[in-house]
């Protein structure tokens, strides 16, 4: 530590005024608290990563695959397994992202009013709300690694590049999530999330190009899956799995991904505001 | 561009005054929850917000504690302006909340460690002042247990050593005590004693009189979002009250059938659902003058003014309903 960090930190410790924490420090002191609680719940959490994927490999990559390779010889002339498992790291990440910024974030508000006592410290709502989103980025990180890992055990990816599907997973993810930080903040029950789980996720799950591809569907819904990000995911994530890219559409994808997670950055930071500060 | 704050010229802030309002508002749509009051508290004293709930008292405690928007007036804290300096002045606030918002999943000693995160102290530095609060709050002992294993007074002292965390100037309690077992009060009372003597300058809002009488230097009573009077706890019964009342309980259903059996006995009568209240200097006088009528209550008892009598005389109400 240097002389001038700890002159800093011996001036905390003392009454009057303080030197004021810059943004990292703030962002991590709110890290801090999701990385405890984690430290208490991740073995239970961690199974759970883990037994998830090997559930979808079982049942659709192994149990609906042989079928369909046996009837049709596979999808785009790979098995059905290549084909479905890059699919679901995206669709993982979507499901990681419902979990840890729907109840979580309205508890907080809510239930235990953590963020409140955490604004009653020097913390900003923006503080708050950020250092909140790099701990579900954190979810989103470790669940995708683990199941890409146990997947590529499985013999799921035809490539190495699959590894890049790590990030883009978890920018889907982060296109959920921040979104849906938004709409939770502005929630009073639990029923908006009920909605949520019938009306979108489940339905995107279905027709996002995810069990098999989106020409095979109406153009009504296969407009639904261009204008909702999960579809974009799937299609990135098959891209790094096959190792097959085409850079416009691609960059396509990650722009309406960046779009999602910057327009719900905006909602976010405002329906955060007009509900902690009144 | 010249900043519309830079035209009103910086009124000197004596450095004893910690927090000065002047005809500060506080507005919920067409609701006004704090209707432009006046309030100056000094270094180390100990100052009160006494009222009925939905007096306003919280929201002032909210815009004091620079979490909630002022709607009008001035309000300054450590004489810095809290729509711009709210980070800095939190920094120097401890703030006890109505309700506890502890983490209940985790230890007794993690909570204080991960708010004391939150101002910036080091993890050495957090784990140090933990040992020493833990100690003050009488919980060193539970540290090492989830909050939810607590009680609920201990909680309570758990969430005033957490307040403590930074080595705050100014700690906000707002309803210390309320759900708290006698007991429990009184430790926690005998906690914020201590504080005080420390330096500490507390301020507090209660309906409790008895606990504005323990620990309030001073205070002010408010209702429907007004200051209606001002002063020591001492001060405001010799200006509102009477230095004894005179308690009669008759058996019957509405009091103000026996108000004429009480005329001219004392200064003054309140009459509540089951009893009459006769504010007198000397009771017991009192007492033999209305046995001197005939008259025979079921009950009466003869006790001193409270600052209860002095919110009744003042807004016609009782504190708790």
């Amino acid at each position: 530590m240097s002389a001038d960090t700890s002159s800093v930190q011996a001036a905390r410790e003392r009454s009057g005024p303080r030197p004021p924490m810059r943004l990292a420090e703030r962002r991590l002191a709110v890290i801090g608290y999701f990385a405890t609680v984690y430290k208490r719940i991740w073995r239970g959490s961690i199974i759970g990563r883990f037994l998830s994927p090997l559930l979808f490999l079982l049942s659709m990559g192994l149990g609906l695959g042989s079928l369909v390779d046996s009837s049709s010889g596979g999808v785009d002339g790979r098995s059905y397994l290549q084909f479905v498992v890059p699919a679901i790291v995206a669709t993982q990440a979507m499901w990681v992202a419902m979990g840890e910024s729907t109840y979580q974030v309205l508890a907080y508000i809510k239930w235990n009013r953590m963020y409140e006592s955490m604004l009653a410290t020097p913390l900003s709502v923006a503080d708050v709300l950020l250092g909140h989103l790099l701990a579900v980025t954190g979810h989103l990180v470790l669940a995708t690694t683990i199941f890409v890992a146990v997947a590529a055990l499985f013999g799921a990816f035809a490539s190495w590049w699959v590894l890049l599907a790590i990030p883009v997973a978890v920018l889907t993810g982060l296109a959920f999530t921040v979104p849906i930080f938004a709409y939770s903040a502005r929630q009073e029950g639990d029923d908006g999330f009920n909605i949520l789980y019938r009306l979108l996720v489940t339905p995107l799950m279905l027709f996002s190009g995810t069990f098999f591809p989106v020409d095979q569907l109406p153009a009504v819904l296969r407009a639904v899956a261009w204008v909702t990000p999960l579809w974009h995911g799937v299609e990135l994530c098959r891209a790094a799995a096959y190792a097959s890219f085409s850079p416009l559409a691609d960059a396509g994808h990650l722009a309406v991904l960046l779009l999602y997670v910057g327009v719900g950055w905006v909602l976010a930071r405002r329906s955060f505001a007009k509900r902690l500060v009144r | 561009m010249t900043d519309p704050r830079q035209a009103v010229p910086r009124q000197p802030v004596a450095d004893d005054v910690l927090v000065r309002a002047r005809g500060l508002v506080k507005t919920f749509g067409e609701f006004r929850a704090v209707d432009g009051i006046d309030v100056t508290v000094h270094r180390g004293e100990a100052f009160g917000f006494l009222g009925p709930n939905g007096a306003g008292k919280s929201s002032t405690m909210r815009m004091v504690g620079a979490v909630s928007p002022v709607s009008g007036g001035e309000l300054r804290i450590f004489g810095l302006d809290p729509a711009t300096d709210g980070p800095a002045i939190r920094a120097r606030l401890g703030v006890v909340p109505q309700a506890d918002h502890l983490d209940e999943e985790l230890t007794v000693e993690e909570n204080l460690w991960i708010y004391g995160r939150y101002f910036g102290l080091s993890g050495r530095q957090v784990r140090e002042r933990a040992r020493e609060l833990l100690d003050f709050a009488q919980l060193t002992e539970r540290a090492r247990h989830k909050v939810d294993s607590l009680s609920g007074g201990m909680k309570r002292r758990l969430t005033i050593a957490r307040s403590l965390i930074n080595s705050p100037e100014v700690l906000l309690l707002d309803e210390p005590t309320t759900g708290l077992d006698p007991q429990a009060r009184h430790i926690l009372w005998d906690r914020l004693f201590r504080l005080k003597r420390q330096g500490v300058t507390l301020v507090l809002t209660t309906h409790y009189m008895d606990e504005a009488e323990q620990l309030c230097d001073r205070l002010v009573v408010m209702d429907h979002g007004r200051i209606v009077a001002e002063g020591s706890p001492r001060n405001l019964i010799s200006a509102h009250s009477t230095r004894e009342v005179l308690e009669l309980r008759f058996d019957l259903d509405d009091h103000r059938d026996r108000l004429d059996d009480v005329d001219g006995v004392g200064e003054r009568v309140e009459v509540l659902p089951d009893r009459l209240l006769v504010y007198v200097d000397d009771g017991d006088a009192a007492m033999s003058a209305i046995a001197g009528r005939g008259i025979r209550p079921l009950s009466s008892l003869v006790r001193r003014s409270t600052l209860e009598d002095v919110f009744l005389h003042l807004t016609g109400r009782s504190l708790i309903d």
